[in-house]
C-alpha cells in the first residue's frame, strides 16, 4: 500500500514524468496551446501508457525467457506502436465521438517519449504486473497535470509582448521553466 | 546536390533543435556537462546517418501505409546497435545518458528525416543530410551544455577535461545549482533558442541590405 502511494506521489509531484525527467517534451510543446486538446492529449497518453505498461511486461517476461534482453528497445517500440494503431482502430469502431475529439493526436503518442520512457523505467525497476500498470498510469496522469497546467500558463502568454526574437517558442520556454521551478519544490516529497 | 545549402540548413536556418524544435527531450535532459552534449550529439548524428541511408535505399521497397512502423524499426534496430556498442567500450557515457539513449528510438529528430528527406531522395544526398543534421543538433547541445554547465556547477568541459573534473572557472558556492536541474534546462534553451532566432533575422537583413545595394 506504502509502495503504491509513494509511486503514485512520485509520478505526480516529485518525480513528474515531464517537468522532473524531462519524457514527452514534444506534445508538451506542441500540443499546449489550448486547454481542451491539452486534457484530451493527456487523458489518451494515459491511457496508451497504463496499456503499454501492462503489455510491455508480458513481452519483457517472454524477452527474458528467451533470453534476448537485448533486443528490449525494438520489441518495446513495436508493441508500442502496434497498441497504438489498435486503440485508434477500436476507438474509431467504438467511440467515434472520443476518437474524433482526440483526432490527429492519437497516431503521436507513438513517439512520445513518456510512453517509452515509463515501460524502459519498469522494466528497470523490476516492477510486478499490477505496479507496472499502475506507475504507467500515474505516469500519465502527472503529464496530463503538467500539460495542462502549462497550457493555461501559455494561453495567457501567447497574447504577452515579448521582445521580438523571444515571440514563439523561446518565451514558452522559459513559462515551461518556471513552472519546473515550482514543481521542484515538491522534490524533497518522498514516500517509499 | 547543394552540400553547403545542406549544411547551412542543418548548422542555423533549419536547425533541428533551434527552429524545427524536434528531439527536445534528449536536448533538456542531458545538456548537465560537455561530455554528455557531445556524446549524445554524436550518438545521435551516426543513428541519424545510418538510418538516412538504409531509408533511402529501401525507400522504393517500402510501402508507404507502414512506412512509420518500418522506419521505426530500423531506426531501433541502429539504436540498440550503438547502446551496446557504447556499454562496452565507453560506460562512463552509458551510464550518464542512462535511458535516453534508448529513447533516441523516439527521437523527433531521426524520425523527422527519415520522413521528410532521406523518404524523397538519394542515398548520397541523404548521407549529408543525416551528417549535417546531426552536426546542426550537436552544436545546439553543445552550446546548452556550455551555459548549463558554467552557471550551474561553475566548470567547464565536465567528463572529459582535467581528469573528469573539468576546469573550474567560478568558485565553490557561487552556481546556481537549479541551472543544472530541469528548470535551467528550460530557461537556457530559451535564452539559446532566442539567441538563433536574432541571429537569423540579423543575418536576414544584412542579406536584404546587400540585395538593396546592388
Amino acid at each position: 500500500m506504502i509502495e503504491i502511494i509513494g509511486i503514485l506521489m512520485a509520478a505526480l509531484l516529485s518525480q513528474n514524468y515531464i517537468l522532473v525527467k524531462f519524457y514527452g517534451i514534444c506534445p508538451f510543446m506542441g500540443v499546449s496551446k489550448k486547454i481542451d486538446t491539452a486534457l484530451g492529449m493527456g487523458a489518451a497518453v494515459t491511457f496508451v501508457m497504463a496499456l503499454a505498461s501492462g503489455i510491455c511486461w508480458g513481452v519483457n517476461w517472454i524477452l527474458v525467457e528467451l533470453n534476448l534482453q537485448y533486443m528490449q528497445t525494438v520489441a518495446f517500440i513495436l508493441a508500442i506502436a502496434s497498441i497504438v494503431q489498435m486503440v485508434e482502430m477500436f476507438l474509431k469502431k467504438a467511440v467515434p465521438a472520443l476518437y474524433k475529439a482526440l483526432g490527429v493526436f492519437l497516431p503521436l503518442i507513438t513517439t512520445n517519449c513518456a510512453v517509452l520512457g515509463v515501460v524502459l523505467v519498469n522494466v528497470q525497476e523490476g516492477y510486478n504486473f499490477p505496479i507496472s500498470v499502475f506507475n504507467g498510469a500515474a505516469g500519465g496522469l502527472g503529464f496530463t497535470i503538467a500539460i495542462v497546467l502549462f497550457a493555461s500558463i501559455r494561453e495567457r502568454v501567447d497574447k504577452a509582448n515579448p521582445p521580438e526574437c523571444f515571440k514563439g517558442f523561446p518565451i514558452a520556454l522559459i513559462a515551461a521553466g518556471l513552472l519546473a521551478l515550482g514543481f521542484m519544490g515538491f522534490s524533497g516529497l518522498s514516500i517509499t | 546536390m547543394n552540400f553547403k545549402k545542406q549544411f547551412n540548413e542543418g548548422l542555423l536556418t533549419k536547425n533541428p533543435v533551434t527552429v524545427q524544435l524536434l528531439g527536445m527531450c534528449s536536448t533538456l535532459a542531458i545538456t548537465t556537462s560537455l561530455f554528455n552534449g557531445i556524446g549524445m550529439g554524436l550518438a545521435v548524428t551516426i543513428i541519424t546517418i545510418c538510418s538516412n541511408v538504409l531509408i533511402s535505399a529501401l525507400r522504393k521497397v517500402i510501402p508507404s501505409q507502414v512506412r512509420i512502423a518500418a522506419y521505426i524499426t530500423i531506426i531501433a534496430g541502429f539504436v540498440t546497435v550503438v547502446d551496446l556498442l557504447l556499454k562496452a567500450f565507453i560506460p562512463a557515457l552509458s551510464e550518464s545518458l542512462g535511458v535516453f539513449i534508448p529513447l533516441i528510438v523516439v527521437n523527433c529528430m531521426v524520425l523527422g528525416r527519415a520522413e521528410g528527406f532521406a523518404s524523397k531522395n538519394g542515398v548520397l544526398a541523404s548521407a549529408v543530410d543525416g551528417l549535417c543534421q546531426g552536426i546542426g543538433y550537436t552544436v545546439a547541445l553543445v552550446i546548452t551544455c556550455v551555459i548549463r554547465e558554467l552557471l550551474g556547477s561553475g566548470t567547464f568541459g565536465g567528463g572529459l577535461l582535467n581528469s573528469g573534473e573539468g576546469i573550474r572557472l567560478i568558485p565553490e558556492g557561487i552556481p546556481a545549482m537549479q541551472m543544472v536541474m530541469p528548470v535551467g534546462g528550460f530557461l537556457v534553451l530559451g535564452f539559446v533558442i532566442a539567441g538563433s532566432q536574432a541571429l537569423m533575422t540579423s543575418l536576414e537583413k544584412k542579406n536584404k541590405k546587400k540585395e538593396a545595394a546592388k
